[in-house]
């Protein structure tokens, strides 16, 4: 392996690695948000919001992203009445509408697992709350949503995870993020070993320090859980 | 520009996109097999060096899940697709051709997928023979199975019975990720979608007649995992 080459790469490949970050915190900042809304659909006991909900979910996780990103980029442009709408020179830029795709589909697969934290919450706590008097939204900042978090948060790490990978299908609508770069560097050079060890080491290491992250955050959401701090007498 | 109606397109007839996009369709689900099938075999040999191989198994296994799992799909079969060619091109090189050679899509989309959903594969069948009751493997040695036989009768169905839902999981994995593979130039439903929106310039439609058409893919066969999974576990006792 040529050393000189591998670290040119390399540099050539961090710089791509903000516009991947973006592309990944901007879509499951989003994601999150409608994810807990389609959630709350789900829970939401009224027939059409749960019904809508389930078949979001259901076309979102039944089809390729790629496909969801290219209806998105090329698919969309199709209508003059979108060519023509105030959002054009939002779904004109490659960057958003990956950054769209990506929100779209995590919020998917992050509904269903809210969901499941959500339904996780003993029905004792929720009890507790409302016999201390709690209004319906404070019962749920207060005790539903801290312990659904909890409950949901190893589930939530993988799919942040996964959505760090997927953000490599921009490449595919011109966007220079860490694949699109290495794919140009192989297409270039021929150097397929170097750039891809280069290339998988980075998304390598954002998942790792990503779930050192999420254990974190765990540690500090599960204080009862831990070991009680010894206390020496003398 | 001719710009065909929706339902034109879908049609069988002679200006209708109909038979390109079941063939289409078609290559999309073969891909998908060839991927399940490699990814079942690695994961069948990863699971069992995890288990019962060695310390230099075990790590290799361990480094190769923990790899695999970390890194974009697109990037691996970009390694094995620009790879592959690297290495059909030196070979037809040394033999005298000239030139680049390029390595068969389809042949480097099926080993890509293979040995992604192999890592995947490998710790659903891990978790599967966990979930196998040590009681009955001991039934099986006292009995005085040998090896193979007690592999063949007791350990393999055991196994395959619990993994199944987890088999299922990884095959709608394999499902949405051949769609990559059109990056390598294979005509399978999302190239021939392209294709399609290329020559119309009906993206639209033709995106959606794909998605459409990989929602369907998914949900038979999701029926048919569904139905399988009850025969296989047709001895348990429930609640």
């Amino acid at each position: 392996m040529d050393i000189a080459f591998a670290s040119e790469t390399l540099m050539s490949l961090l710089s791509a690695l903000p516009l991947t970050l973006e592309l990944a915190v901007t879509a499951i900042a989003f994601g999150s948000v409608l994810a807990l809304a389609l959630a709350l659909a789900r829970l939401s006991g009224m027939l059409v919001l749960d019904w809508l909900a389930r078949s979001y979910v259901f076309v979102f996780r039944g089809t390729p992203l790629l496909v969801q990103i290219f209806l998105i980029y090329y698919g969309l442009s199709q209508f003059a009445a979108v060519r023509h709408s105030i959002f054009w020179p939002v779904l004109r830029e490659p960057y958003w509408c990956a950054a769209l795709a990506l929100m779209l589909n995590t919020a998917a697969y992050a509904s269903e697992i809210i969901r499941g934290g959500l339904l996780s919450v003993p029905h004792g706590q929720v009890e507790a709350a409302r016999a201390c008097g709690m209004p319906r939204f404070m019962i749920f900042r207060r005790i539903v949503m801290p312990l659904a978090i909890r409950q949901a948060l190893p589930g939530y790490g993988n799919e942040m995870m996964s959505m760090v990978k997927a953000t490599s299908l921009a490449s595919i609508i011109t966007l220079m993020e860490i694949t699109g770069v290495a794919a140009r560097i192989i297409s270039e050079s021929y150097r397929v070993i170097e750039v891809f060890v280069v290339a998988g080491a980075i998304y390598l290491a954002i998942n790792f320090l990503l779930t050192r992250l999420i254990a974190f955050v765990e540690y500090r959401l599960t204080p009862h859980q831990r070991q009680p701090l010894a206390i020496h007498a003398n | 520009m001719n710009s065909p109606a929706f339902f034109d397109i879908i049609s069988f007839g002679p200006d209708g996109w109909g038979h390109a996009l079941a063939a289409g369709a078609w290559m999309t689900v073969l891909i998908a097999l060839a991927g399940f099938a490699i990814g079942s075999l690695i994961g069948i040999f990863g699971a069992w060096a995890k288990i019962s191989g060695g310390p230099v198994p075990r790590v290799i296994a361990e480094a190769y899940t923990t790899i695999l799992r970390g890194i974009p799909d697109l990037l691996v079969i970009y390694l094995f697709y620009f790879g592959g060619s690297a290495v059909v091109t030196a070979v037809g090189q040394f033999f005298g051709a000239e030139g680049f050679v390029s390595f068969p899509g389809f042949v480097a989309g099926a080993l890509a997928v293979g040995v992604t959903s192999g890592a995947q594969q490998t710790e659903v069948f891990r978790g599967a023979f966990r979930a196998v009751h040590p009681g009955e493997l001991e039934a099986a040695t006292a009995c005085g199975m040998g090896r193979v036989l007690k592999f063949r009768r007791i350990t393999a169905p055991l196994t395959l019975r619990h993994a199944l839902p987890g088999l299922g999981n990884v095959w709608q994995v394999v499902l949405k990720e051949s769609a990559l593979v059109s990056v390598t130039g294979v005509v399978e439903l999302l190239r021939q979608a392209q294709i399609g929106a290329g020559s119309t310039s009906l993206p639209f439609d033709f995106y959606f007649i794909a998605a459409m058409i990989y929602l369907a893919i998914s949900t038979v066969s999701g029926a048919f995992l569904n139905a399988s999974e009850r025969w296989f576990s047709r001895g348990v006792r429930r609640g």
